[in-house]
Order: C-alpha cells, then sequence, then structure tokens
C-alpha cells in the first residue's frame, strides 16, 4: 500500500481499470436470471455517461474556470458529430468489419471534427469575447440553434431527416479511453500556467489584464480548446448512437450540460465529473417513480442550487485529479 | 405586392405575440440581471388556462375573450409571483450563474409537471402530453379588403395586434406614470441607490415577476386563438426563445426595445418561411448575430463602458 501510496499515478491507473473490469464482468456474466446484470442498455447509459463528463469539464473550463459564459456547447458537439458521420459514412463508407482499416479512419475523422469545431469555436468567440457580460451568452445560443438550421437546410447531412447507418464504433472500451485521455489533457491544461492565467481572468479581469496577461487572447484559446472537445465528444457520441439529427443538437441539450456542470460544481474538475455522471444515471435510478421521475428530477436540480449554490463539489477537487506533489527529500538539520 | 404586403402582415401578427412575451423577459432581465428561461413555460401556462377557463368563462359570462384573458393573467401574474418568491428570492445575493441553472429548472419543472395527467384533491388535472384544440374564443371570419391585392385579413389578426397594443400602452403607462413603475426604474438603473433612497426592492422584483409573466398569459391566449390548438406542454420553449432573442436584439432591459424587436422577429421570420419553413427558424439568430456584431448592446441599449 505505501508503494501505492507514493505513486498516485499507477494507483490511479489500476484504479481506472479496476472499475473498467468490474463494469465489464457485470455486462458479461450471467448473474440476472441468465441475463448479465448490466445489459446493453445500461452498458449504453454508461457511455453516454463518459461522454458527457468530456463535455461538461470541457464546457466548465470555459464557464467555471474561465468566468465567461457559454450556453451553446452542443451546437461544437454537432460540428464534430456531422463531421466525423461524414467522413466515415458518407465519404468513405466504413463499417465494422474490419477494425484494422475502420479504427484509424475513426479517430482521424473524430479529430477532424473536432478541428472544424474549434473553427467554429474560433468564428464564434473571436469578435464575442472582447466584450465584456452577457453577450458570449447570447451569442453562443445563437450559434448553436444556426449551426442547426444550417445542418437542417443541408441536403447531403440529411438535412431534417438525419443522418442514419453510421458505424457503431464507439465501444465501452473506447468511450474509456477517450474519457480518461481527453480529461487528463483537460486537467494538464487547467494546471498549467495557461489555467492559472484563465483563473485570474475569472477572478478579476481588470487585475489580471493590469498583470500582463492577454485576456481576449487567453479567453479565446481556451474556447476554442473547449470547442475542440465537444467537436470529438459530438465524433465519439454519433458513432455510439449511430444515427443523429439536427435535433439531438438543440440550445435543449446545450442547457443539459449547463445543469450537470453547475450542479456538479463550476470550478471544479470533480464536479464536473460527478455532475454528469450522476445526473445521466439518475433518471435510470428513479425508475421506481415512473412518471413523476421527471417532475422529481427537476425538483432536485432546484433544491441543489438554493441549499449548495457552488455545487455538490464544490472547490474540491478528488485527489486523483490533483497534480501529486514531488516527495519533498527531507533536509538533515 | 400583395404577396409581400400579405408576409408584413403575417409577420406584424407573429410580432405581437412576441413582443409581449419579450417584455417580460426584458423587465425580469432589466432588474434582477436573470435570463428567466422559464418565462416561456409561463406563456405555456397561459395558453393551457385559456384551454381550461374558456368554457367556463363562457357559461357565466356569456362572452369568453376578455374574461379568459384576463383570467390567465391573473393566474399566470400569481404563478409568476410564487415562482420569485419560493426558487429566485434564496439565490438573489449569489452567484447569477445559479439562479440561471435554477430558472432552468423551474422551466423543466413547469413542463413536465403540466405533461402529467393527475387527480388531486378530487380534481382531475389533465394538461396531459397530448395534442389540444383551442377553444374558438371569437367567431374567426376574413374581413373584406377593397381592392385586388389578394389580402387575407382575419379578424384574429386584428384581435393579436389590438390586444397586445392595449397592452404595450397600458405597461408604458404603468411604467412611465405610476409610483411602482418609477421604482422599478430606479431599481433597474442603480439597485443598490434606489435601496437607500427608501425603495423596498423586494416589492419592486415581485412587481415585475408578477407584470412580467401576466403579459405572457395574455401572449398565451393569443397564441392559442390565433393557432387554434395547443401542441403539448413543450410548446413554449420556441416562441420563448425567439422572445427572447427578440429583447435581445433591442437591447435587453429596455422595454421599447423589446417590442421593436419583437416586430422585426416576426417580420424577418414572416418572410423566411415563405422561402423555406427550416430557414425561418434560423433567421432569428443570424439577424442577432449581425446586429450584436455591429451594436452590441442591442438596437436601442445604452452600451456602458467599464472604468476602472
Amino acid at each position: 500500500m505505501t508503494f501505492l501510496r507514493t505513486h498516485r499515478t499507477l494507483a490511479t491507473v489500476i484504479a481506472f481499470a479496476l472499475v473498467y473490469a468490474v463494469i465489464k464482468v457485470l455486462s458479461i456474466l450471467p448473474l440476472n436470471n441468465g441475463d448479465p446484470l448490466l445489459n446493453a442498455y445500461y452498458i449504453q447509459l454508461i457511455m453516454l455517461a463518459g461522454i458527457n463528463i468530456v463535455m461538461t469539464v470541457s464546457l466548465g473550463m470555459v464557464n467555471g474556470f474561465t468566468g465567461q459564459f457559454s450556453i451553446g456547447h452542443a451546437g461544437f458537439m454537432a460540428v464534430g458529430a456531422y463531421t466525423s458521420a461524414m467522413i466515415t459514412t458518407v465519404w468513405l463508407h466504413t463499417s465494422t468489419a474490419n477494425p484494422w482499416v475502420g479504427y484509424p479512419v475513426f479517430i482521424v475523422a473524430i479529430l477532424a471534427g473536432g478541428l472544424l469545431a474549434a473553427a467554429a469555436g474560433y468564428l464564434v468567440g473571436a469578435p464575442s469575447l472582447r466584450l465584456k457580460g452577457d453577450y458570449l451568452a447570447i451569442v453562443t445560443l445563437s450559434a448553436n440553434e444556426l449551426i442547426r438550421t444550417v445542418i437542417r437546410v443541408t441536403e447531403v447531412l440529411g438535412g431534417p431527416r438525419g443522418l442514419g447507418g453510421i458505424p457503431k464504433f464507439t465501444t465501452l472500451e473506447v468511450v474509456f479511453v477517450f474519457t480518461i485521455v481527453s480529461v487528463v489533457l483537460m486537467r494538464n491544461y487547467l494546471f498549467s500556467s495557461h489555467g492559472r492565467s484563465m483563473k485570474a481572468v475569472r477572478d478579476s479581469e481588470i487585475a489580471a489584464e493590469s498583470t500582463g496577461i492577454n485576456t481576449t487572447r487567453q479567453k479565446v484559446f481556451v474556447f476554442v480548446f473547449s470547442a475542440f472537445f465537444a467537436g470529438v465528444s459530438g465524433g465519439v457520441f454519433a458513432h455510439l448512437l449511430q444515427f443523429i439529427h439536427p435535433d439531438n443538437f438543440s440550445f435543449m441539450k446545450s442547457l443539459e450540460y449547463l445543469i450537470y456542470l453547475y450542479v456538479g460544481g463550476s470550478t471544479s474538475i470533480s464536479g464536473a465529473i460527478v455532475g454528469p455522471a450522476i445526473f445521466t444515471l439518475l433518471p435510470e435510478l428513479m425508475r421506481g417513480l415512473q412518471k413523476w421521475r421527471l417532475v422529481i428530477y427537476p425538483l432536485i436540480l432546484i433544491l441543489t442550487m438554493i441549499f449548495r449554490t457552488e455545487g455538490i463539489m464544490g472547490l474540491k477537487e478528488f485527489s486523483f485529479i490533483l497534480i501529486p506533489q514531488r516527495q519533498r527529500k527531507e533536509v538533515s538539520a | 405586392m400583395g404577396q409581400f404586403l400579405q408576409q408584413l402582415i403575417n409577420g406584424i401578427q407573429i410580432g405581437s405575440i412576441y413582443a409581449l412575451i419579450a417584455l417580460g423577459y426584458t423587465m425580469v432581465y432589466g432588474i434582477v440581471r436573470l435570463i428567466n428561461f422559464a418565462h416561456a413555460d409561463i406563456f405555456m401556462f397561459g395558453a393551457y388556462m385559456g384551454f381550461f377557463l374558456a368554457p367556463k368563462m363562457a357559461m357565466i359570462f356569456g362572452g369568453a375573450f376578455v374574461p379568459t384573458i384576463i383570467a390567465a393573467m391573473l393566474i399566470t401574474g400569481l404563478l409568476g409571483f410564487i415562482m420569485e418568491k419560493l426558487a429566485y428570492r434564496p439565490l438573489r445575493y449569489k452567484s447569477r450563474l445559479s439562479a440561471l441553472i435554477t430558472a432552468l429548472g423551474v422551466s423543466i419543472f413547469l413542463e413536465n409537471f403540466c405533461a402529467m395527467d393527475f387527480v388531486l384533491f378530487g380534481v382531475h388535472f389533465v394538461f396531459g402530453p397530448t395534442y389540444r384544440k383551442f377553444p374558438d374564443l371569437i367567431v374567426a371570419k376574413n374581413i373584406p379588403i377593397p381592392g385586388n391585392l389578394g389580402l387575407n385579413i382575419s379578424n384574429v389578426l386584428l384581435l393579436d395586434v389590438g390586444v397586445s397594443v392595449i397592452l404595450m400602452v397600458l405597461l408604458f403607462w404603468f411604467v412611465n406614470k405610476t409610483l411602482i413603475g418609477k421604482q422599478m426604474r430606479a431599481v433597474a438603473f442603480d439597485k443598490p441607490t434606489a435601496s437607500l433612497m427608501g425603495i423596498n426592492i423586494d416589492v419592486v422584483i415581485s412587481t415585475a415577476f408578477i407584470v412580467g409573466p401576466a403579459l405572457a398569459g395574455a401572449g398565451g391566449i393569443l397564441y392559442g386563438t390565433t393557432y387554434g390548438m395547443l401542441a403539448s406542454p413543450f410548446l413554449g420553449i420556441w416562441p420563448g426563445l425567439k422572445a427572447f432573442i427578440a429583447a435581445v436584439l433591442g437591447g435587453i432591459g429596455n422595454i421599447p426595445g423589446a417590442v421593436l424587436g419583437a416586430y422585426i422577429m416576426g417580420i424577418s421570420e414572416a418572410f423566411a418561411t415563405s422561402v423555406n419553413s427550416n430557414l425561418g427558424y434560423g433567421i432569428a439568430f443570424a439577424i442577432l448575430i449581425g446586429i450584436l456584431l455591429i451594436r452590441p448592446s442591442g438596437l436601442l441599449g445604452k452600451f456602458m463602458p467599464e472604468k476602472v
């Protein structure tokens, strides 16, 4: 145990491997009268929770850590989802039959989706982040709906009928790797000197500017970075559901991510992990309440906000999120 | 020419309904700086109240329209008051974003609560998720227009425009001439100073949350009368979002701005929809982004640079 305590990264890797193994075993072993305890539906929910975690952490970089207010994150997700589906399905007709060809194409496609979403993020963010106040909120909201309208009138993307027949590249393993890699990348960014200047911008923009931080550049950069992850999540999401429709990415979807983020705690990465994990699975846990669960769900949300305004995690982080401090050498006097 | 005028008239009609919703958004934003997402659902609630009350009102008063719209405005006003009291007041001096998330929660709550079908204290509440036919509050008929432009103007259209103009005039009078209206403007301008001048902020905020929802309730009745049906308890979302965009377009917090924005929105939407129905949906957002890039504080809003 002392070994694991001193090698925190290794301990974290082992912990995640164990979580994965438990889920995998429960989805195979026939414990529930011959059926596995976690059926395909639950596995899909777990995968959605993973995608929602990446979306929420990336939204948290803009809203929680930089203090901006973006409410159209699903628009970037749509850009990523449609770009990647366009590459794998419409242009290259890939299938899961030959994974050695399929997966490289899939990875290139989701990265391309992320890059295009980042470009869209630049177009939206560069003009609106110069201004203070609620302008970013309104512009991102409009951009979200505008992207959806463009998709609706574009025939090659399926228009208002949606785009189907997307190969199912997203498996539990893909989601696990994707979630962990994305969260680690974003965490490292947030704990770097850029991350510290972001927090300075959030706490006092004027003070940050006077210490020599180029606030506009910092804000635009983090916005683009966050749009990139939203785009990649969109790609993974499209290859999970195998059918995407412009209405999947409406403003309502963006609001869902805001809810996840603020209930979890916007100023903490752990909060942005806990929020979506709970709120993706909560409607399922409340299945016993039948039709009333959709009424009780918003009540839980309102009560959380009133009695714990800073979100479930507040400013706290799980210890595995924090970058381990090097062991200090004891200096003998 | 006839086609052009017809689209213009349709745009003015839908713009009148947007204006009634947009006024509530702008008043609440002007005073508490909160984007009240639940406002769209209050609009929906008003429309459903019309659906439930109209037959009873017709029985009691003989005519249906005027008593129904007044009753619906009273009920939505009360709903707005309760909503502020229970959900927003505890968060007033906390982060603005948590108030916004609470507004979202209230919105989802109202939508799903109204999609329920339940018995409470022996009364059967059936909003239900299904399509409903809105009762005919007035008998729709076309008004003949001289000339051969082929214009199609119904008395419903005149009613929509007439009722919203009357309500807007009443609101301007209320905000500019009455004591509580003047207090509202003072609080919107500078809350701490207004408070030091002896204005009771709680009363002012409550008033904004009664007047705004009451206007949205009236908008809901007009919506039901115009379209003749209520699709589902989720019907408020898109008219509400467009009305919010209209409020931003005109300069959020600015009452004439909200009306101007709503008419711009209604007219441009009518024209774009006549080209392509999907385009009609998105045009609002394209116009908004265009205008915000040129005038960041909206058409009639004042730009206040931050001073150190």
